[in-house]
Order: structure tokens, then C-alpha cells, then sequence
């Protein structure tokens, strides 16, 4: 009887006691909740790494790319919408911030405007792939002629131009879109005081890794 | 950033930080659209484009998703994937360089 005491009074020794991973049962001090939606961003990092690796390869090995200038609106569009994601992700982190504050108003305030953020980006994403479909973009090549000083004289168009570009930006809009489904799922819920800081914070982590992939995206599709 | 990250808790309202991280983002961003403007020389433009945006990334990351404020082996469990994708890339580029190197 003693020796089974004492067994099971060191086990627990062994769980209480400070381990170097310093958490005891809980090693990251996270929750598994936030742990999962990390490991989920992670793999999604890794698709659309294999995405922009892809179009690496894709153009490349085309010899000749479009001048994107020519056929996208930099300025006057994509920056705009670049401008627009960043602002919505630093709402998001408010939001955040004024879940873990128990400030409900707030919460429901500066998700809506987050939302916001991401109906416009959505609406210019639409403005600029119908500008770039009635330019001739199709995705399995270009339809009609190439507008000028697009390419060197008496070059072809690439397939895999526009191929790449409505696949990626396609699929980063699809994030974009069922982030805004999902903010506007945790808004309601905060508005009946439903959402906790803690499933906030984490539909905020899917919003920032949506605005993170957009930075590579923008600089390796539009700027460089 | 490093070096005030940790009295931005302390100093001003709760949310300065979000605010700092959010100006020195749309400052790269102008910064990048500045610099194709430009017309830099083709590899400065690229490596600088490149450098910019891990900048960007790593503002987001640590400060809009907080992951410099978990815990030391949480990060190294987040971070260490990333070279994933470093050999995603570096297993698929020598195909693209190949194909400029046969064409010349």
C-alpha cells in the first residue's frame, strides 16, 4: 500500500514539477484551439508558397513577362487595395485588443470595420480581374490581341500569365471571402456578448495570415 | 523595433503598438511602389522588394498575431516550418534558372 502511495505521489511530482518546457502539461501555453488555427495557417502558408514558387518557375521559364504596369492599375487600384487590407488587419488587432478588454461595443465596432475592409477589397479584386478579362485574359491564355507596350515587339503572350494570376490572386480572393464570412459570424456572436476573447483572437489570426499572404503576393505578381 | 517593443505595453493607450506597426507598414508599402517607380537596376529592385516585404511579414507576425508574445518554444514551433518553404523554393528554382540559362 505504501510503496503504491508513494508510486503515484511521484508521478505527480513529475507533472507538477518545472520541466524545462516550463508550461507542465500545456507546453506552449496556448490553448488547442489557437494551437490547431496555427497549424492551419501554417499549411496554408505552405500552399501558397507552393503557389508563388510555381509562378517563379512559370515565369522564369517563359523568357518574356508582360510589363505589369501596362495591364494592372498600381497606383490607383492595387495600392489602394493593399492600403485597405493593411488597414483592416490593424482594426482587427483593436478588435482583438478590446475582446481581451471585455469591451463588447468596441468589439463589435471595429470588427464591422474589418469586415468593411474586406467587402472593399473584394469589390476591387472584382474590378480588376473584370479589367483584366476584358483586356483578354483568359485562364488558359489571352484571348485577342495584346494591348501595346505590354510585351517587346513580336513577342507572344505567355499562357501562364494569366493562368498564375487568376489562380493566385483567385485563391487568396477565396481567403479573403471566407474571412468575411467568418468576422461576420464572430460579429454577431459578440453582439449577443457570445464571442469569447479568445475565438476573437484567433479569427484575427486568420485575418492578419490573409493580409500577410497578400504582401508576397503584391510584391511578386505587381511590383516586381 | 526590437529594443521598444517591450515599453509599448507600458507607455500610451493599449493600442499604440497597433497603431506604430500599422504606420511602418504603409510605409514600406509606399516605400515598394516608390522603389518600382524608381526604375532601380533589375537585382537591387528585386532583393530590396524581397527584404521589404519579410519586413512587412515579420511586423504582422509578431505584432498583429502576437507571436512575439508567446512563449520561446511556441515560436521556434511556429518558426521552424518556415524552412519548408526555404527548400520548397530552392528545389524548384533551379529549373527556372536553368531555362534562362539555356536560352542564352
Amino acid at each position: 500500500m505504501e510503496q503504491v502511495g508513494q508510486v503515484v505521489q511521484r508521478t505527480e511530482e513529475q507533472v507538477l514539477e518545472p520541466s524545462p518546457w516550463g508550461g507542465g502539461q500545456s507546453p506552449f501555453a496556448v490553448s488547442w484551439a489557437k494551437l490547431m488555427m496555427w497549424l492551419f495557417l501554417l499549411s496554408d502558408a505552405l500552399t501558397f508558397a507552393a503557389l508563388l514558387s510555381a509562378y517563379m518557375v512559370a515565369r522564369l521559364t517563359a523568357g518574356v513577362w508582360p510589363h505589369q504596369a501596362a495591364i494592372f492599375n498600381v497606383t490607383f487600384v492595387v495600392g489602394p487595395m493593399t492600403f485597405i487590407l493593411i488597414c483592416s488587419s490593424a482594426t482587427m488587432a483593436v478588435a482583438v485588443g478590446a475582446a481581451r478588454r471585455g469591451e463588447r461595443q468596441l468589439v463589435v465596432r471595429y470588427l464591422l470595420l474589418t469586415i468593411l475592409g474586406g467587402v472593399a477589397f473584394l469589390g476591387m479584386q472584382a474590378y480588376e480581374w473584370t479589367h483584366f478579362i476584358r483586356e483578354g485574359g483568359r485562364l488558359t491564355g489571352w484571348a485577342g490581341h495584346v494591348p501595346e507596350g505590354v510585351l517587346p515587339p513580336g513577342a507572344a503572350m505567355p499562357a501562364m500569365f494569366p493562368a498564375t494570376f487568376f489562380v493566385t490572386t483567385g485563391f487568396h480572393g477565396a481567403h479573403v471571402t471566407s474571412g468575411v464570412i467568418y468576422l461576420l459570424v464572430k460579429a454577431v456572436q459578440a453582439a449577443h456578448g457570445r464571442a469569447s476573447a479568445e475565438s476573437v483572437e484567433i479569427a484575427g489570426l486568420y485575418w492578419h495570415f490573409v493580409d500577410l499572404v497578400w504582401v508576397f503576393i503584391f510584391t511578386m505578381l505587381y511590383l516586381i | 523595433m526590437a529594443p521598444h517593443g517591450g515599453s509599448a505595453h507600458t507607455d500610451g493607450p493599449w493600442y499604440r503598438t497597433y497603431v506604430v506597426v500599422w504606420f511602418w507598414l504603409l510605409v514600406i508599402t509606399v516605400l515598394e511602389i516608390g522603389a518600382v517607380a524608381a526604375a532601380l537596376p533589375r537585382a537591387l529592385l528585386v532583393t530590396l522588394l524581397v527584404v521589404l516585404s519579410l519586413m512587412k511579414a515579420a511586423l504582422i507576425v509578431a505584432y498583429f498575431m502576437h507571436l512575439r508574445y508567446e512563449r520561446l518554444n511556441f515560436i521556434f514551433a511556429v518558426l521552424a516550418p518556415a524552412i519548408l518553404i526555404v527548400v520548397l523554393v530552392a528545389g524548384v528554382a533551379p529549373d527556372g534558372f536553368n531555362a534562362v540559362l539555356l536560352r542564352r
